[in-house]
């Protein structure tokens, strides 16, 4: 979709501005049902786009992504804009400055729409967990979108922006992508600079793109990745270009399918699985089954490790320097500590104010598998376990390219389905989180729908692919997209 | 199940006030998902080093200067404290 409006803007059919105000246009109409925006920016975003404008009008050479409208996750800084994280704590806070996604996409002109919806710093998996409101799915208004960049891929989905970021901590960006039908990226741990994001889990997080086609998001991945001076986990990147690996081409292909994944699939999931499964040996690749040992542990090691970050991250909101502040509200039910009570008290109720419930859920979960007396049992374990599933895929990728499953065991599902309880949202990142742990690069995409109630409700199939080999993964899903087979 | 105490305790760890309402439902869910956790005691990882992050790299050096901001840049940051005085942050008294 990209280049299509790259050509269309070359050839005058359309101006940047008019694009753009078609996207307002849509926002207008949809979102209020939709509920995928948080703030719009569309001051500055028409002005953006008349600079565009201007500069196509001279005859110069413009980008691909420039002039073109996009949606920002409410968790990634944009200099002087709102950027709230979903959470009431940050319901005033405007970033003093520009993620280097942001920058980059600044540079190559991309236009700014406004923020997207999410889970309270991106804890959920259906963003019914923002502190602002709800999204609903644009296939079918009476389920959630997933989460948690739940507006992101909503907008994308709905036409209200042609693509998006989002944020992938344990399968964010993918989950979402595979319940609204769109193409979600989890790049390589490090290939994508997290400054700026407001950070969750820091050895999970990664940015990421959604869009309406895999080509899309490697025209996006090659703009915002490579190396960050001001994130020390970057890698050094050779600057590829994504979208020149395209080939259309994925014969002799080995992929490999873990059987720890699909033992528990059943019904019209595992149809469309299998089908898809197929489709790769239609198209060239080969399929072969293989092992993951270690798949069992993945969810309790990714839920003590991520909360145990969140708990050192999520320290800062603390009242003092910036967001809301609450001072003295009422008793917080704190114990005898050796700070001074009114110092104490603005901390308790700053953060039993402003907070969420599952934020707070999450914070105290990782505290206390960090304090004294629990630190081997839970985070040290974990932090080994964690080094087994990263050895599980290294033993995996000298088997096999790619290892593919579905992204989510089930369909989108109903508001209210899940939220009362805690741990059943959890098991729907079941295939995502080990991406995360292990750091590899994974995608979402179209795989097929099922249907219900006289809706198609979308299914996605996810493949992961070895350490900084994006390339050879967009490949793979983009082969498959374009297939009429 | 944790009790009422250790929920207290680790709230105030955590620096989170809590509702009296949510003391008991924190306790239920905490209990819950820490019984799930224990399913890693199943994992044999005794001669297994334990890791951070995935990328493997170590101290990551820089040049230890200072950026400054401008005036601009400075407002654009102060502007989001909660209270100031005479161009400081205020805060409750520490001693």
């Amino acid at each position: 979709m990209i280049r299509e409006l790259h050509e269309k803007l070359k050839n005058k059919e359309v101006t940047s501005v008019q694009l753009t105000e078609q996207y307002f246009d849509a926002i207008e109409k949809k979102d209020e049902e939709i509920g995928a925006y948080l703030s719009l920016t569309k001051e500055q975003a028409l002005e953006q786009a008349k600079f565009v404008d201007e500069k196509i009008a001279r005859g110069e050479d413009f980008e691909l992504l420039e002039g073109i409208p996009c949606a920002i996750k409410d968790n990634i800084c944009v200099d002087g804009v709102r950027t709230t994280a979903g959470s009431k704590i940050l319901d005033s806070y405007i970033a003093p400055y520009d993620a280097t996604v942001i920058k980059r996409l600044k540079e190559k002109g991309a236009i700014i729409l406004g923020k997207t919806n999410m889970d309270e710093f991106a804890m959920g998996s259906s963003t019914e967990k923002s502190a602002y409101k709800i999204t609903r799915n644009p296939v079918d208004t009476e389920r959630v979108p997933g989460g948690s960049s739940g507006g992101s891929i909503a907008a994308v989905a709905a036409g209200e922006a042609v693509w998006s970021l989002g944020s992938d901590t344990g399968g964010s960006i993918r989950q979402p992508a595979s319940f609204c039908s769109v193409v979600g990226l989890k790049p390589t741990y490090g290939r994508v600079s997290r400054y700026g994001l407001l950070a969750m889990a820091s050895s999970l997080d990664q940015i990421g793109p959604v869009t309406t086609s895999v080509e899309d998001a490697a025209i996006i991945l090659s703009c915002i990745a490579g190396e960050d001076k001001m994130d020390a986990t970057s890698a050094q990147s050779a600057d590829k270009q994504y979208e020149d690996y395209l080939s259309g081409d994925i014969k002799g292909k080995k992929i490999g399918i873990p059987k720890e994944y699909v033992a528990g699939l059943e019904g019209h999931i595992k149809e469309i699985f299998e089908k898809s499964v197929e489709k790769f040996k239609e198209l060239g690749a080969t399929v072969e089954e293989i092992s993951l040992p270690h798949a069992d542990y993945a969810l309790p090691t990714y839920y003590i490790l991520m909360t145990s970050e969140v708990s050192s991250n999520l320290a800062r909101f603390d009242g003092i320097k910036y967001g809301l502040r609450v001072n003295d509200n009422v008793d917080s039910n704190a114990k005898e500590n050796d700070l001074p009570k009114t110092l104490l008290e603005t901390y308790l109720d700053t953060r039993k104010i402003g907070l969420g419930d599952e934020v707070k859920r999450r914070i105290m979960l990782g505290t206390y598998a960090l304090s004294a007396g629990y630190y081997d049992a839970y985070y040290l374990k974990a932090q080994k376990v964690r080094a087994l599933i990263r050895e599980d895929f290294e033993k995996a990728f000298k088997q096999v390219d790619f290892i593919y499953s579905p992204t989510a065991p089930e369909v989108a599902f109903r508001f209210g389905e899940k939220s009362a309880d805690p741990l059943k949202m959890y098991l729907s990142d079941i295939y995502t989180i080990t991406a995360n742990l292990a750091g590899v690069p994974a995608i979402s995409f179209p795989i097929g729908a099922v249907e219900e109630g006289g809706k198609q409700l979308p299914v996605g199939g996810q493949l992961m692919g070895k350490w900084f080999d994006e390339e050879g993964l967009l490949n793979m899903a983009h082969t498959f997209e374009i297939s009429n087979l | 199940m944790l009790s009422r105490e250790e929920i207290l305790h680790i709230a105030t760890l955590a620096r989170i006030g809590l509702h009296e309402k949510d003391v008991e439902k924190y306790q239920h869910d905490l209990s819950e998902i820490l019984d799930y956790f224990k399913k890693l005691d199943e994992c044999e990882t005794q001669d297994v080093e334990p890791i951070g992050h995935i990328t493997g790299v170590n101290n990551v050096f820089r040049t230890d200067a200072n950026e400054d901001f401008g005036d601009l840049g400075k407002a654009a940051i102060m502007k989001n404290a909660p209270e100031m005085k005479d161009g400081h942050i205020k805060v409750k008294s520490v001693l």
